[in-house]
């Protein structure tokens, strides 16, 4: 640190040397510069190498077609359909695996870490041991592992497993229930989130009445019920479901079909990442101190609403930022599922890239496709960040 | 405090050397020398480096101790014996489908063995040279015999599996968009995964080359169970090839090639050869370099064919050896014979 | 889910010597009716499972595809005239391993306790009667043997000479170099082409030259998020968030395919630099964020006491800060290794051999067609034997560093 007080003496070089400032600034402009260097560089070999290929950079070649076809897929696609519509439906594909993977994650993960704390010693070792197993061994193996060694075991269509006679399985995948058209589907999930919130509302709503009056609250639970009732009506009675049907000498028409490389890919994602939630959640109840426990436990509250309105409010606090990073890492895990075939957005692009020779255009759009869906679970999970947030009073 | 700084100290030390290391390991590598021909670099590294599949039995195979096998490899060693009188001075690449171009292109490899389909825009736009064909195929599709597929058209609705980045999932596309098919394509990233898939019956059928089928077939726990289809869906010549714009290079590898089916048509072989040494006959003695200057005007030594059939054999050869009746595949020779044959093989004369 | 939880804050294993057996099960097991249930659930889906695993493993299970290519596994298609390099790379590994134990457990009473003898004992008769590594026993027994010796040999030195810790630091240094130059040739070795290694040689070199690499490269992006300097901290987010935003397998494709793009023509690095080049970079962008997670916790105190003291901002860093920050984000950085570990199971995708791409490819082999479930399992306990000692060892490191403040 350089004493300002001689401000007399002459600027020399010296005391330029001297003066962190000018390190500071001078520090910035060399890194400034060599990045820009750099990356001049690399922009102009690029240039050099794709001339000299002859594929100039742009974006035009999206419009041609694709000339592949596209195992399965969200939205209509035709092989003779371009570049930009194979991309799409391989977005469409790693979306559905992605939220049907973030819900099941959520579910089966904070289960297991839950199940940590369980008094029963078998439920307690089960979910440490299940922990310690999984995230010791790579996504990757143990994504063949599902696909190879475990669903091709599934029989053949010709003597497929039946639950009941509405889920179907073979080593095809699995065919279950589904409304009967795409709108109906959205329809559904719409009531049902428009329900869970609500329904969460409803529930804020009466713990206040509760705290308030200790009694009181009664109507809005009873409002609460009635929405279940009413959601679960509109589920089950208002989407017209497709029941899958079983075909004489195996095989099954109608309901959804979820391709045995969807299912192998969910099982691998949601079982790896849930060990990763498991411990979240376990590390964020510990964190609750225990005089929490404690001063619940003393106001005579049961062992269950201990943990459901005390504790776990709290940990939630704690678990939500590294669930946020989980939950990215899930959807960039996703891209794995190509390995088995599963044709999702890297998948598609790989194949774009092989065809049209232009590895730089088809990894833009990878890269802006994953960026935008880490963004979106970003922003969701703020919001539900600053939900939970300590209320200063 | 002390040992942190140390550590410090070590990471920055190895960030360092690791760059030096980079260099080392790239000087290891082929590099691309500016103008020179391919030739060259190789000569003077003593050891030619061929890019294989290493995935397809019969053409290019690992089996437990690490070595190669097949007719692709052989091609590969046949050009190492012609360049060096030593068939095992080749290292071998495994490369996959998407990425064997860009390799060979970029100069990791001297030229690839690779069941690579000749094709017009591979030729040109995507740069590269095509020695003759080594093996006239076709795209065929297997079915398990009691699946009761007999043609194309029965395969509405079913699954096909298939490997990414090749020509068959575009010939399967069209030929089905052709018939009007609406199919099930189940794309893998390499062709282990697609047949290990098909066995299981993830698919009904697997598309490929047939020779790779009949190939693969043979690996199967229970072959007779599966069949292949009568439909060919396209033509496969399937052949070594080298990088354009090396005429030098290119000549090489071409006339090792053509060599091999030359000294069939010859009749000289790995066992015989030595008694042709000294032949009244001109061409047989101008092919082994007892003649004539065919070798040396190419850069290489005058004995180059003789080398070759000595360590390697002549195309039949190799055939029987790899595919045919001395392998576990037992595959006619068909459009592959000599045109004296009913072949397609035919090498223009060496003089 | 909720309803199988109890108060009972940290349920741990069992306090056992008190209790006897059957007390022990009615608390732990069979506290009340819904606990009862659960247990008989789990014992009965348990009993099945574990039933139907061992049937298949004894009866079912081929597993002679496991001893029959462990040459391909460990060093893929490594020449084997030259297996004695990776053996006495092996050796060099060992004795280092022995000497660090040594030193590190120097001021223990008994190096030797009954559960070490016990482990080793272990060990030892797993080589000798474990078919894959039967053939390599009279190796891998003198190997263990180094260890143990190494051991002993360590915790003399470490209590005579005080500079052993940074000592044997510098050893492993030095040992990465080596153990390039035995793998890899030259300098009046046959040179072995990248191409040609492969299996667990190959996971554990790229894994361990990757952490090597995005260890500095993570440390100077991380101080560069948290400088004052507005450019520095724009570029280092721009690259942490960036990276951080696209999957692995997206960036070793880039790196396969578009490092020679970026390069001046003709310019290509070999494939297996690539790969480490793309892991380092990746790896990198997360260690960022864990060390800045570190470096957040170092109260500012530290900083304004040492610039007090008159030490400019590199020192400061380097000396007062740094340090500190690590320590508390050990746990993070080693799971970021771990993970890195693990990553590299995606070189299989790019072309690379290394443990599951060999894997896979003798899964190709007729001859062990179908037997996914032998070899995966094998794959993953080989996996998980390293990570789960990486994570041990970085426990009993965050131990070790706890009890010496």
């Amino acid at each position: 640190m350089v004493s300002h007080s001689d401000d007399t003496q002459k600027l020399s070089l010296k005391r330029v040397l001297r003066d962190e400032r000018f390190w500071k600034i001078a520090f910035q402009v060399i890194t400034a510069l060599v990045v820009l260097l750099l990356i001049a560089f690399f922009i102009g070999n690029l240039n050099a190498n794709l001339t000299r290929r002859g594929t100039a950079f742009g974006f035009n070649f999206m419009r041609n077609p694709a000339g592949f076809s596209i195992g399965e897929s969200a939205i209509r696609y035709l092989p003779n359909d371009p570049y930009w519509k194979a991309l799409l439906v391989g977005f469409s594909n790693t979306f559905t695996l992605v939220v049907a993977g973030i819900a099941l994650t959520t579910v089966v993960g904070v289960a297991a870490g839950v199940a940590s704390f369980s008094q029963n010693w078998l439920l307690y070792k089960l979910s440490r041991v299940y922990v310690g197993l999984v995230r010791n061994v790579p996504l990757l193996l143990q994504l063949f592992f599902w696909y190879f060694a475990v669903y091709s075991n599934l029989p053949r269509p010709e003597n497929q497993i039946s639950f009941v006679g509405i889920v179907y399985l073979n080593n095809r995948g699995v065919y279950i229930p589904w409304p009967a058209t795409a709108q109906l589907a959205l329809f559904g999930v719409g009531v049902v989130i428009v329900g869970a919130i609500a329904a969460f509302f409803l529930w804020q709503w009466h713990l206040k009445i509760r705290v308030a009056t200790a009694t009181g609250g009664k109507p809005q639970l009873y409002g609460l019920i009635g929405l279940g009732v009413l959601v679960a009506a509109i589920v089950v009675f208002g989407l017209n479901w497709r029941i899958p049907e079983e075909v004489e000498g195996g095989g099954v028409v109608g309901g959804l079909r979820l391709s045995r490389e969807y299912v192998a890919s969910l099982s691998a994602l949601v079982f790896y990442t849930s060990a990763f939630v498991a411990e979240i959640v376990r590390a964020g109840i510990q964190s609750v101190s225990k005089g929490q426990w404690e001063a619940a436990r003393s106001l005579g509250l049961p062992a269950p609403s201990v943990m459901r309105l005390v504790v776990f409010p709290q940990a939630m606090r704690v678990i939500i930022p590294p669930l946020n990073s989980e939950y990215m890492n899930l959807t960039k895990n996703s891209s794995l599922a190509f390995a088995v075939a599963f044709p999702e957005i890297y998948s598609i692009a790989n194949t774009t890239f092989n065809q049209t020779g232009r590895p730089v255009e088809v990894f833009l759009v990878l890269m802006a496709t994953y960026l935008v869906m880490c963004l979106i679970i970003t922003l969701v999970m703020n919001q539900l960040n600053r939900a939970v947030q300590f209320k200063e009073r | 405090m002390k040992k942190w700084g140390f550590l410090g100290l070590a990471a920055a030390l190895t960030l360092a050397a690791c760059g030096g290391s980079t260099d080392t390991a790239s000087d290891g590598g082929p590099g691309t020398s500016g103008g020179a021909s391919r030739l060259q670099t190789v000569l003077s590294r003593g050891q030619l480096i061929c890019g294989v599949d290493g995935g397809i039995p019969g053409f290019s195979f690992v089996d437990e101790s690490g070595a190669y096998s097949g007719l692709d490899v052989e091609v590969c060693r046949a050009v190492a014996a012609a360049l060096f009188d030593d068939p095992n001075a080749v290292e071998f690449r495994r490369l996959d489908s998407t990425e064997r171009f860009t390799a060979l292109s970029g100069g990791e490899v001297d030229m690839l063995s690779r069941n690579t389909t000749w094709t017009i825009s591979r030729d040109t736009s995507v740069g590269m040279e095509f020695a003759p064909t080594t093996f006239y195929d076709g795209q065929g599709m297997m079915v398990r015999v009691d699946s009761g597929i007999t043609d194309l058209e029965d395969f509405a609705g079913r699954a096909v599996c298939v490997e990414t980045g090749t020509t068959t999932e575009l010939n399967l596309t069209d030929q089905m968009r052709r018939l009007g098919v609406e199919f099930e394509p189940v794309v893998f990233q390499d062709a282990d995964a697609a047949y290990a898939a098909y066995d299981e019956g993830r698919c009904e059928g697997i598309t490929s080359d047939k020779s790779q089928l009949i190939a693969r077939r043979s690996t199967l726990p229970n072959p007779d169970e599966h069949t292949l289809l009568e439909v060919t869906m396209s033509k496969e010549p399937l052949g070594p090839l080298t990088v354009n714009n090396d005429s030098a290079w290119f000549d090489v590898v071409k006339w090792v090639t053509f060599g091999l089916i030359q000294a069939e048509e010859f009749g000289i072989t790995s066992e015989n050869v030595e008694e042709f040494l000294g032949s009244d006959d001109p061409n047989i003695a101008r092919f082994l370099g007892e003649e004539g200057t065919l070798g040396t005007d190419m850069g290489l030594p005058n004995d180059f064919m003789y080398r070759v059939v000595t360590h390697v054999g002549n195309y039949g050869e190799i055939y029987e050896r790899n595919l045919g009746s001395e392998s576990e595949f037992n595959l006619e020779r068909g459009l592959n014979d000599l045109w004296t044959n009913g072949g397609l093989l035919y090498a223009p004369p060496f003089r | 889910m909720t309803t199988t939880t109890s108060g009972s804050f940290s349920a741990g294993p069992p306090a056992g010597a008190k209790i006897g057996p059957i007390a022990w099960a009615r608390k732990h097991l069979f506290s009340d009716w819904f606990n009862s249930l659960l247990t008989l659930i789990i014992v009965s889906v348990l009993g099945f499972a574990g039933f139907r695993l061992i049937t298949w493993a004894f009866i079912q299970a081929q597993w002679l595809l496991i001893p029959n290519n462990i040459g391909l596994l460990m060093s893929g298609t490594y020449p084997s005239n030259q297996y004695w390099r990776i053996w006495t790379l092996l050796g060099v590994v060992c004795t280092l391993a022995g000497l660090s134990w040594g030193i590190i457990a120097r001021n223990l009473s008994r190096l030797f306790s009954p559960w070490v003898l016990g482990g080793i004992a272990v060990v030892s008769a797993f080589f000798v009667v474990f078919p894959a590594t039967r053939p390599s026993s009279m190796i891998l027994l003198p190997m263990v043997a180094i260890v143990a010796v190494m051991a002993w040999v360590g915790r003399l030195v470490g209590r005579k000479l005080a500079i052993a810790g940074q000592l044997i630091s510098l050893l492993w240094f030095v040992s990465y170099f080596v153990a390039l130059w035995l793998i890899g040739g030259g300098l009046g070795l046959r040179t072995i082409s990248t191409n040609d290694w492969g299996g667990l040689v190959l996971t554990l070199f790229t894994a361990i030259s990757g952490i090597a690499l995005s260890f500095p490269l993570g440390m100077i992006l991380a101080l560069g998020r948290r400088s004052e300097l507005p450019v520095v901290r724009w570029l280092a987010t721009a690259y942490i968030e960036l990276v951080r935003g696209v999957p692995l397998v997206a960036l070793l494709f880039m790196g396969q395919v578009m490092i020679p793009l970026f390069l001046p023509e003709g310019a290509r690095p070999d494939r297996v630099v690539r790969a480490i080049i793309a892991l380092s970079l990746f790896s990198a962008a997360y260690l960022a964020e864990n060390v800045r997670a570190g470096l957040q916790a170092v109260p500012r105190g530290q900083q304004e006491a040492a610039a007090s003291l008159g030490l400019n901002t590199p020192l400061t860093l380097t000396l007062i800060v740094l340090p500190q920050a690590l320590k508390i984000a050990i746990p993070a950085i080693v799971g970021q290794f771990i993970s890195l570990f693990q990553d590299t199971t995606l070189l299989a995708i790019v072309g690379l051999a290394e443990l599951l791409g060999m894997g896979r490819s003798v899964l190709a082999n007729p001859a062990y067609l179908g037997r996914y479930a032998e070899m995966y399992l094998f794959l993953g306990i080989i996996y998980w034997v390293f990570c789960y000692a990486m994570s041990l060892g970085s426990r009993k490191l965050e131990q070790k560093l706890n009890t010496t403040h």
